[in-house]
């Protein structure tokens, strides 16, 4: 792969937070590019800051000091609705939680992305489309019979399985993942590395952060984060 | 298109959007229902203000009266704006029931029924001459007697409920009214001749106006009568009062201040003669204006509770707002992953101001229904009361009110529905727009969860 390849690269990212009195420096000077159809792994310890840099990539979170670019493009220079119009249609995200709305059922939050992205008219065009993709999705994840359900009806493997659904939606350029497994049983884990195994297969782009090595293996390139800066792999 | 969505199902789905719809639809309720009585009451008062007077009065704030009275009324009755006029004597008296020692102060009020039923509606409130109002002194057992209109609470007593026992038939009895006749120059008329003038008359009818001071005080007498018992008859007579009927075109601000032209220039051609210093001190106001004393009273009780209504329209509007605050930081995980997958701030603040709209439109549906049902039922309700507790909104032997009105102005209620509609707006909206300029991230922390 080429330079040209890199579609996410990240320079001298610092961050900090502040608890209490103290200020917590979380990331003190990362690099990193990401290529078009990697499977990249971040893995760290607990507080390494591996969570924070996926949200700064992913544009969920602001940085101190640093460039994030897509396709070459920083993202410091996008407006409200360009940044709005990144994360609905660029990035993917797959959280730990699931983050799944109560009030809707599985096939409505798997469509909600292509929704948000639409006027009322522009919708009522596109809705069986949208529709349509979200079954498939959900079959090919092996929730069809799942669709109708409100997601506390769900497992928490099936509950991921409707987050990485909802997070393909749109096809975006990347899947950005936070310990998808992390709040799974390791039968249930290995199900969706599978998946994302397959995505990746597929052409999908895949930023996977988690603590565990073990699961970090499934990845192409495994990088290690650790007091705030890359120690291993780049 | 999710904005929609997700509103309406957080409208069904959440308990406590329930409870702030109910909290609205209660407040709603309030309002209606005070306003709704409050309202009727003081317009319900204006009305029969308005019935009693007519629409614009020429007077003079004295006992005396002025003089001319006649020839002014020639000029009013040439003006294409009037419909009507009539004359009237104000004075005090004695009234002593015929036979008896017991005697009680009476207001006097000196009518020609033939005009005076043109200018004001006072026929409809005779119980025995409602249609034929130009004979309301013509007592029905003997039309030749000269008869007197008694207010309704002088001639019966009411009953706890408000209700007055009428006599099918006119009971024969008569009444001597006494009055101190004044000269043009308000000194006493029969000064070392007795001083009084007394006059027997028959009773011919009781009015009632629903004006509690009018029916308490007031007895009704022929014009001329009047006119000779208080001393303004005779070669030069004298008239206390006006009334004007204006043509139902006629704006009334308009009719009375072409009413106070005519009257200034007529007061220029009276200059001079005998009686023209009478004429100086007389008012032409219309009917509010005239009535101004008793009217301000009331609508200083409506403002009195349209403050208080305020007040509490301020503290449910806090309420509002708390229950929102608490909705939407309950949802600001949803507003975390909204903003994950690209939803703007404005449309974020939209999709819950659609929420609130809809909170505010159910709840003021609801409400408005429940206020509507029971102003339409307040009446037997309070009939229910009275029976079982004896328990009455307005004690009907002191307050000159009949039924409670329960007539909905659609124009206050629209006023109070979107005056909730918008405290909900503003109470969502503050929230929301704080939730919405968090970084996603940070609406998505575990302890969110």
């Amino acid at each position: 792969m080429s330079n040209d390849d890199v579609i996410l690269q990240a320079e001298g990212i610092y961050k900090s937070y502040r608890m209490g009195q103290t200020q917590v420096r979380v990331l003190k000077g990362v690099d990193l590019a990401v290529k078009s159809g990697e499977f990249l792994a971040i893995v760290g310890a607990s507080g390494s800051g591996k969570s924070t840099l996926l949200h700064i990539l992913g544009a969920l979170d602001t940085l101190d000091k640093g460039t994030v670019r897509f396709k070459g493009r920083d993202l410091s220079g996008y407006r409200a609705a360009e940044l709005n119009k990144f994360r609905n249609k660029m990035v993917g995200f797959v959280f730990q939680f699931y983050h799944l709305l109560d009030e809707l059922n599985v096939l409505e939050n798997v469509f909600l992305p292509a929704m948000a992205s639409k006027s009322i008219i522009g919708w009522l065009g596109a809705k069986s489309a949208a529709k349509s993709r979200a079954a498939k999705l959900l079959d090919e994840l092996g929730l069809a019979h799942r669709a109708k359900h409100k997601p506390y009806q769900l497992s928490g493997g099936e509950r991921q399985r409707a987050a990485i659904a909802r997070a393909l939606i749109n096809e975006p350029k990347i899947l950005l993942a936070d310990e998808p497994t992390g709040n799974l049983d390791s039968e249930t884990g290995n199900g969706i590395l599978n998946a994302f195994e397959k995505l990746n297969k597929a052409g999908q782009t895949i930023v996977m952060v988690t603590h565990d090595h073990r699961i970090a293996q499934k990845a192409a390139r495994i990088i290690t984060l650790a007091d705030g800066k890359i120690k291993d792999g780049r | 298109m999710y904005k929609l969505i997700l509103a309406i199902r957080y409208l069904v789905k959440r308990r406590i959007t329930y409870l702030a719809m109910l909290a609205v639809a209660l407040c709603i309720f309030m309002v209606v229902v005070v306003m709704t009585v409050m309202t009727g009451l003081v317009h319900d008062f204006k009305t029969k203000n308005h019935n009693w007077v007519g629409d614009c009065v020429i007077s003079r704030d004295s006992m005396v009266g002025f003089s001319y009275y006649e020839e002014f009324i020639e000029i009013l009755q040439g003006q294409t704006f009037v419909e009507a006029v009539s004359p009237v004597i104000k004075s005090y008296g004695i009234l002593t029931a015929d036979g008896s020692q017991r005697n009680n102060s009476v207001e006097i009020m000196g009518l020609d029924p033939a005009r005076h039923c043109k200018v004001t509606r006072f026929g409809e409130s005779l119980y025995y001459h409602k249609s034929r109002c130009e004979d309301m002194f013509k007592p029905t057992y003997e039309p030749n007697f000269p008869g007197c209109v008694l207010g309704i609470d002088k001639a019966l007593t009411r009953d706890q409920r408000g209700n007055y026992t009428q006599a099918p038939n006119l009971p024969v009895f008569s009444l001597v009214i006494s009055c101190f006749p004044l000269t043009p120059k308000g000194a006493l008329a029969k000064a070392g001749l007795g001083l009084v003038n007394t006059k027997t008359f028959y009773y011919s009818d009781n009015s009632h106006t629903g004006l509690a001071k009018v029916d308490r005080a007031l007895v009704y007498l022929p014009f001329e009568q009047a006119q000779l018992l208080c001393g303004m008859g005779g070669t030069e007579k004298r008239a206390s009062a006006i009334h004007v009927k204006f043509k139902p075109n006629i704006k009334l601000q308009a009719g009375c201040d072409s009413v106070a032209q005519l009257w200034a220039r007529f007061k220029v051609t009276k200059a001079g003669e005998k009686r023209a210093g009478l004429l100086e001190s007389v008012s032409v106001e219309s009917w509010k204006g005239y009535r101004r004393s008793a009217i301000a009273a009331v609508e200083n009780e409506q403002m009195m509770m349209m403050v208080v209504f305020a007040m509490i329209g301020i503290i449910a509007v806090f309420i509002v707002f708390v229950v929102f605050y608490m909705i939407v930081s309950h949802k600001s995980k949803d507003i975390g992953i909204l903003k994950s997958i690209g939803v703007s701030r404005t449309n974020l603040i939209s999709l819950f101001l659609n929420f609130a709209f809809l909170v505010g439109l159910f709840g003021s549906a609801v409400g408005s229904f429940g206020g509507w049902l029971f102003l339409m039922k307040i009446n037997r309700i309070e009939d229910w009361l009275f029976r079982q507790f004896e328990f009455q909104l307005w004690d009907r032997t002191l307050y000159a009110i009949g039924d409670i009105p329960n007539a909905i102005d659609l124009k206050v209620l629209t006023g109070i529905i979107l005056s909730a509609i918008l405290a909900c707006l503003i109470g969502a909206l503050v929230p929301s727009w704080q939730a919405a300029k968090l970084q996603p991230v940070k609406t998505l922390q575990v302890d969110q969860l």
